[in-house]
């Protein structure tokens, strides 16, 4: 495929992922993703006891706070939240510590595009690092559509600029279990395959929709492996502090 | 599930609204094996839905949309202001969705409602993305004077589908929108509504000869859906909403284009099948609520 990106990537190259964990000495945990230019540090506190008004006390509660890299935070930081709250809320385990709370502080460092995948990833990393129990990772995705239809993935602020249309994605990666295969497999679609979070800015056909999804999923499979890797890497670490 | 197994056992004896509060879960998982819900109405369809134009007399434009119980107010406000110098020749639309303490009793005064400035977001992202307005005709004098659109939307009653019911008030309102006619003064810069009173002095510059409507292209028109398990819930209501807790909102324009797929986590995942489901059921939706608009267009002209 010709190279045909500002930054000398191919359509379907994301740029390079970074990821590093447990940064931050007082959170009970923390991680940094970078995409390239987009970097963000996300520390998580918790469980800490109580819910606040209005919440579920039979559940756990998650709760985001989003800070920009300069201002105040306005409408699309609120959306950012809510948006970054559901999602981590449907990969945790909420049964597991009723009348909790949990805060995510998300602090954007550098925002080169694909910012809020980025904070997702950035959030579930710091979730392991702080020993959530979660279902599975979550993996984000940003996929750009062209004028003429071609999928880009993973875009620059520049290139979402361009854009006619873009969409956040973001799947649950793969399970790898010792368990046989559960009813996770339902309707003979495997796990990885659904939608947690989709949204969506620009017009596009639904056609260029479904496709921007299997992109996203193909592009989604390599940033698990990535993520599950560096998750691991650093398992050994953690095993000498502990002891 | 121990809860589930009490209440099989209790079910026989309890009084339904009683079930209904305490296992609202188990009692819509009964409806929904039945293919119906509490209010009587099949999974896929939506509910009543009216719009009124002209519901604010003070407003340039205004109208009230009603889908079941939630009802949404809103009100569109044009002022005169300089453009920017990157879009001289353009107007601009600024839009805010407000949730007072009348809507909901989870709304509480002086804290504003969680959901309300994402609602505000979503309507701005859906309305400006889609190119419903062509914001050339918002401008009066090129890189001088053009039109701000304040468009406000209230919600006076919350009972889920918020999105799909402010969407429909704010296009509404849009299509009942009358630009007046305006002129420039002596002073010279100054922009004035000339409004009825033309009779008499000779209008010197009249910048916007009379009352025009604007032209709407690609109306964008949306439904909620809520996935549980296997099932697709079209329009949900606020006790719907809050019991299983998986939007999705599908926003399509009147050429069946994509405007947003909008579905912000939830426990269950979205397959490709439940997507081109809540696409298809958008569809017809979008077919019926295009009526209702131009329904309500033609009982206002008729008027």
């Amino acid at each position: 495929m010709e190279v045909d990106r500002v930054d000398g990537r191919t359509r379907n190259q994301l740029r390079p992922l970074a990821c590093s964990r447990n940064l931050l000495n007082r959170a009970h945990g923390s991680a940094r993703w970078s995409q390239g230019d987009t970097i963000v540090l996300a520390a998580v506190y918790g469980p800490k006891a109580g819910t606040r008004k209005n919440e579920n006390p039979e559940k756990a509660s998650i709760e985001v706070i989003w800070k920009p890299k300069t201002g105040q935070i306005g409408k699309p930081e609120k959306e950012y939240e809510m948006i970054l709250k559901r999602t981590l809320q449907s990969i945790c385990l909420l049964t597991v510590y009723p009348n909790t709370t949990t805060s995510i502080i998300v602090q954007v460092v550098n925002d080169d595009g694909s910012l809020l995948p980025c904070a997702i990833n950035a959030a579930c990393a710091a979730l392991v690092d702080a020993g959530i129990p979660l279902k599975h990772l979550s993996v984000a995705i940003c996929c750009c559509l062209e004028e003429n239809g071609t999928v880009v993935l993973d875009p620059t602020k520049l290139e979402e600029q361009k854009m006619q249309a873009f969409a956040y994605l973001v799947f649950p990666n793969s399970v790898l279990s010792v368990l046989p295969q559960g009813p996770s497999s339902v309707e003979s679609e495997p796990l990885e395959h659904g939608i947690i979070t989709s949204v969506t800015h620009g017009v596009m056909s639904v056609d260029d929709y479904l496709h921007c999804l299997e992109r996203g999923r193909s592009a989604s499979a390599k940033i698990s492996d990535f993520l599950r890797r560096s998750l691991q890497s650093q398992l050994p670490s953690d095993r000498s502090k502990a002891a | 599930m121990g809860s589930s197994g009490a209440s099989g056992d209790l079910s026989g004896e309890m009084e339904v609204d009683a079930f209904r509060r305490l296992f609202p879960l188990r009692f819509y998982e009964r409806h929904l094996l039945e293919s119906v819900r509490p209010d009587a109405r099949p999974l896929g369809r939506a509910r009543d839905t009216t719009v009124a134009l002209g519901a604010v007399a003070t407003a340039d434009g205004s109208a009230m949309a009603k889908i079941g119980c939630t009802t949404m107010l809103a009100a569109i406000k044009l002022e005169v202001m300089t453009p920017p110098l990157d879009s001289s020749d353009e107007g601009s639309v600024a839009i805010d969705f407000h949730m007072p303490p009348i809507c909901s009793p989870i709304v509480r005064p002086g804290r504003p409602a969680e959901v309300a400035p994402v609602v505000s977001k979503q309507l701005s992202d859906a309305i400006i993305s889609s190119g419903m307005i062509n914001l050339k005709e918002l401008s009066l004098v090129s890189g001088k004077a053009a039109w701000m659109a304040y468009l406000d939307i209230y919600c006076l009653d919350a009972d889920g589908a918020l999105f799909d019911a402010a969407l429909l008030a704010a296009v509404a309102a849009f299509s009942h929108l009358q630009i007046p006619a305006v002129t420039v003064n002596d002073d010279g810069r100054v922009v004035i509504m000339s409004g009825e009173n033309e009779e008499g002095k000779l209008l010197k510059d009249p910048v916007n000869k009379e009352k025009r409507k604007l032209t709407l292209t690609c109306i964008p028109f949306s439904l909620t859906c809520i996935l549980h398990k296997n099932y697709i819930l079209a329009d949900p209501t606020a006790e719907e909403e809050s019991v299983m807790e998986t939007p999705v909102t599908v926003v399509l324009d009147s050429s069946s284009r994509l405007v947003s797929l909008y579905k912000p986590g939830g426990p269950v995942l979205a397959y490709m099948s439940a997507v081109q489901d809540c696409v298809a059921l958008t569809r017809q939706r979008v077919k019926e609520l295009q009526k209702i608009l131009s329904d309500a267009i033609s009982d206002m002209e008729v008027d």
